[in-house]
């Protein structure tokens, strides 16, 4: 008998990743072309990112992706000189917020730009990363 | 319905490295908090165990408790929410009498931490988060905090040396609580002191000497019906409010950076519910697992204006002898923060004040006192009003 194909994804997210199986895999797929996506609800409009298979508002799980374009603001960051196991390697990098109006993203800032670069309030924009374990992720660089 | 006190309160020394197993760490609190209430296992219709249970081997530790203890055959069990385990185990255990259920409950609050390595316990505390779509990049509750921080601090022209100021504060405590894992000085120098490792960023702006000390502990409090309260104590400390607020896990939907939004909101319920304003407090705990942490609930709390609790501690009023004495017995800061124990801990000191039997930490004659416990990075706020009438 054939073994049933698990469709894990999402283990591709992240420099370790805790979850494998998840009803937006597609976002991987979506990371392996070059775009990072959210997911918009096809009865209500509603906009997520991160991206949901479910809709609270009208209980829908009609959803269509949309691509995270344009520019959004800086809202908030951190520099990491400690990382949780699995992490150490990446040190430091920082994490962030993205302030996209209709949505927020939550990342790291991209490695090369340097501390005094890095401004609350700054235009960036959100791009793939390929990280050096084979896994992707998504990082914001100056727009 | 009747009112509901406090007639029981008990922790442990907060350690690094217990030297005992967890029944035995709990049996540390619920000695003090039995011998405080002076009643009988027999007279505690309930039991609520709270902790954080990723740091915890035994699986469901509210049975094992309640054996050690003596407080079987009566009903048990276990509730967590993170850092805020032990005040929402206050929350229902109030609820539990108010409904009638049981006339006395206790909580009991304990982690040890010690049972993992440090960075293991780290990776634990950031799966405290979005594990889908934020633990993969890395992170851990200094670096979220940090970003609180780094969002105040623009806003608002917040310094490094003013965070450095409330971690000042909670050594000047830590160093009379006989309870405090951490019982040395900090002082402003240390934090501009590459020597000393108070000055290490851990995830900027937030410095070693802005986080808290992890440790081991438990805490116990006995909670009772007005009639069961004043039958057993002459000394009951009444529950006057609780407000209680949830927020998105994950940072891309949260609103505010410079301020937590869960205890904005428990803290509007709480004084409600008692019917007292921010001024009316004479002693307050609240959640300062960092130091921007005791800062925005200053703010949250309405202590002091949004963008203005950097003048509180600058002015010393967040001192035992100021206008409203904060974390006056070190504070997770020095005293530490074992998850699961640090809400009853925090519940236990205002008890004792409004007891007057603070010791050295004694603020002058407090009638109303508030605790103010968060879990994870604001997901969960508990805002707890205690009064002496």
């Amino acid at each position: 008998m054939a073994k049933k194909e698990v469709d894990d994804r999402f283990k591709k997210f992240g420099t370790v990743s805790f979850t494998s199986i998840s009803k937006v895999n597609d976002f991987i797929d979506y990371l392996e072309k070059g775009k990072v996506a959210g997911t918009r609800c096809k009865e209500c409009g509603s906009v997520f990112f991160p991206p949901r298979a479910d809709c609270y508002q009208c209980l829908s799980s009609n959803m269509e992706w949309f691509e995270v374009s344009g520019t959004g603001k800086l809202l908030a960051y951190s520099k990491l000189q400690y990382g949780p196991v699995g992490f150490e390697g990446d040190l430091p990098y920082c994490i962030a917020v993205l302030d996209y109006g209709d949505y927020k993203v939550f990342g790291r800032i991209a490695g090369e730009l340097k501390d005094e670069e890095i401004k609350i309030g700054m235009d960036m924009k959100t791009v793939v990363n390929k990280l050096p374990n084979g896994q992707l992720n998504y990082v914001f660089q100056r727009a | 319905m009747g009112k509901v006190g406090i007639i029981g309160v008990g922790q442990s020394a907060f350690v690094r490295g217990y030297g005992g197993s967890i029944r035995e760490l709990a049996f540390e609190g619920f000695k003090e908090c039995m011998e405080d209430a002076q009643i009988s296992v027999k007279d505690i219709d309930a039991s609520i165990v709270c902790s954080a249970p990723e740091y915890d081997k035994q699986r469901s530790p509210a049975g094992v408790f309640a054996e050690y203890l003596g407080l079987t055959p009566q009903p048990t069990f276990y509730t967590e929410s993170l850092c805020s385990s032990s005040s929402t185990g206050l929350k229902l255990a109030y609820s539990l009498i108010k409904s009638g259920l049981h006339d006395v409950v206790m909580v009991i609050g304990f982690q040890k931490m010690s049972e993992i390595s440090s960075a293991e316990s780290q990776e634990r505390m950031g799966r405290g988060a979005d594990i889908q779509w934020e633990s993969p990049f890395g992170t851990m509750m200094p670096a979220y905090y940090a970003m609180y921080a780094r969002a105040h601090m623009e806003k608002y022209g917040t310094t490094l040396e003013d965070l450095a100021l409330i971690r000042v504060k909670a050594s000047t405590y830590g160093q009379i609580n006989e309870k405090a894992v951490y019982r040395k000085p900090v002082t402003l120098e240390m934090f501009s002191d590459p020597q000393s490792p108070m000055s290490n960023a851990v995830a900027s702006p937030l410095r070693v000497g802005d986080c808290c000390a992890n440790a081991d502990g438990s805490s116990c409090l006995i909670v009772a019906s007005e009639e069961k309260a004043r039958a057993f104590s002459n000394k009951p400390v009444w529950i006057l409010g609780i407000g209680a607020a949830s927020a998105p896990v994950n940072m891309a939907a949260r609103d505010l950076f410079t301020g937590l939004s869960v205890g904005e909101q428990a803290g509007r319920q709480a004084y409600e519910m008692a019917g007292v304003t921010p001024k009316d407090i004479d002693v307050a705990e609240v959640h300062d697992c960092f130091t921007i942490a005791e800062m925005m609930a200053y703010e949250n709390l309405g202590f002091a204006k949004p963008g203005e609790g950097k003048d509180l501690i600058k002015s010393k009023e967040t001192y035992k002898e100021g206008s409203i004495p904060v974390n006056v017995d070190g504070g997770l800061l020095s005293k530490g923060h074992p998850i699961g124990a640090t809400g009853g801990s925090q519940i236990r000191t205002i008890v004792l004040q409004l007891r007057g039997e603070a010791g050295e930490m004694q603020v002058k004659d407090p009638e109303i006192g508030l605790v103010h416990n968060i879990g994870g990075v604001g997901l969960y706020g508990n805002v707890t009003i205690l009064g002496r009438a």
